[in-house]
């Protein structure tokens, strides 16, 4: 007669257990913060189409000191994810080769950065020029 | 050598199907020196201070993947680990998590091994092959897209690693995917549709989450997280192509 009695182990509180299991969730739950912001700038839209009166509604709300603090924590929510996002990327793209020689992994985010920062100077510059 | 000895606690978490309920830690003084493994600190328990300790291990030399478990709640190769890198410390033992608890260190890799039959972990040739016609050649760039995935030892610190595999044990997980990966772009194999089938499953890469921590733990830099994801992208195009061609093309 087999005397196997395997034990499992629960998964209770399995994202508090180890530091990277804490920084996968901050990472996944920054879709939250950038969920409402997604959905404050689409309110903002219907506001703009119901009148003039309406969108000087949204944009008074948005100069709330609430609003502010809402912003500024959803920025730092989605700079947070772009940060872990151009350190994973190199993982979900297949392997570049230059020369006949594997592009390394550091030279691929180095580059996401580069080009992230033109692409805000371009914006930038577009705001500033009109 | 008896000068260099200093003293470290190691408690082991251990579980014996036919007298325990759920396990217990069990403490343990071990005198070490600065060459010594946590391998060798477990062997030591078990040679001196309780031979019921129950363990796996073989080579001693991080190439037979049998002697991973929890150190300090991180999975590792104890061969690969020293005690003098705890010291002060105590150091606290656990079969890897995420898989069923045989013994005390021991746990019951089953699941992991029909998952591994399960990816046909050979290469497939497309039609058999005659020994006069000779090897079947590669190109060093067509070995340098499998040669990473090729260093699996099959240890499993990668499950124990991931979450998903604790919270869905049906999921395929890191060293499966990263083997099939490592077959399905072999150019000397032809199975890649029918492995296609296994990724493009709930249980296969869509039971991901890039948490990471895979890639991590490996002992070998593997980086399973590396073969999941691109596979995502691979089941994504394979989904899309069997709209116009059987088989996704394959």
């Amino acid at each position: 007669m087999s005397t196997r009695k395997p034990y499992v182990r629960p998964m209770t509180g399995w994202w508090l257990k180890n530091p990277v299991y804490i920084r996968y969730i901050l990472r996944e739950s920054t879709a939250v913060f950038v969920g409402i912001y997604a959905v404050i700038l689409l309110i903002g839209l219907i506001r703009l189409s119901s009148g003039e009166a309406a969108w000087n509604g949204w944009i008074d709300a948005m100069r709330s000191p609430g609003a502010i603090l809402f912003h500024c924590v959803a920025l730092g929510a989605a700079v947070y994810h772009a940060i872990t996002w151009f350190a994973v990327a190199p993982k979900v793209m297949p392997p570049l080769y230059f020369k006949g020689e594997k592009v390394p992994v550091e030279k691929l985010v180095t580059a996401q950065y580069i080009l992230a920062g033109v692409i805000y100077l371009v914006l930038l510059g577009l705001i500033l020029w009109s | 050598m008896a000068n260099n000895e200093k003293t470290i606690e190691i408690e082991v978490l251990r579980y014996r199907p036919e007298e325990d309920d759920k396990p217990f830690l069990q403490s343990f003084k071990v005198p070490f020196t600065d060459d010594m493994s946590v391998l060798q600190g477990v062997q030591y328990i078990k040679d001196y201070l309780d031979g019921s300790v129950s363990f796996r291990w073989s080579c001693r030399m991080a190439i037979c993947g049998s002697c991973g478990m929890m150190i300090n709640g991180v999975p590792k190769l104890s061969c690969k680990t020293f005690l003098r890198e705890y010291y002060p410390g105590k150091i606290t033992l656990e079969a890897l998590k995420h898989f069923p608890i045989e013994k005390d260190l021991v746990i019951d890799l089953s699941d992991f091994i029909g998952k591994l039959e399960s990816i046909k972990p050979y290469i497939v040739p497309d039609a058999p092959r005659a020994l006069e016609e000779g090897e079947y050649l590669q190109t060093p760039r067509q070995l340098d897209r499998i040669a990473q995935f090729s260093s699996c030892i099959n240890c499993m610190l990668c499950y124990a690693a991931c979450p998903q595999y604790g919270l869905k044990p049906e999921y395929l997980g890191p060293a499966a995917i990263a083997l099939l990966h490592r077959y399905n772009e072999d150019n000397r194999d032809s199975a890649k549709a029918e492995r296609m089938q296994l990724l493009n499953a709930h249980e296969g890469v869509w039971g991901c989450t890039l948490v990471g921590y895979c890639s991590e733990v490996c002992p070998k830099d593997v980086d399973p997280a590396a073969a999941i994801n691109r596979n995502k992208v691979n089941s994504t195009i394979d989904y899309l192509l069997r709209f116009v061609a059987p088989r996704g093309g394959n």
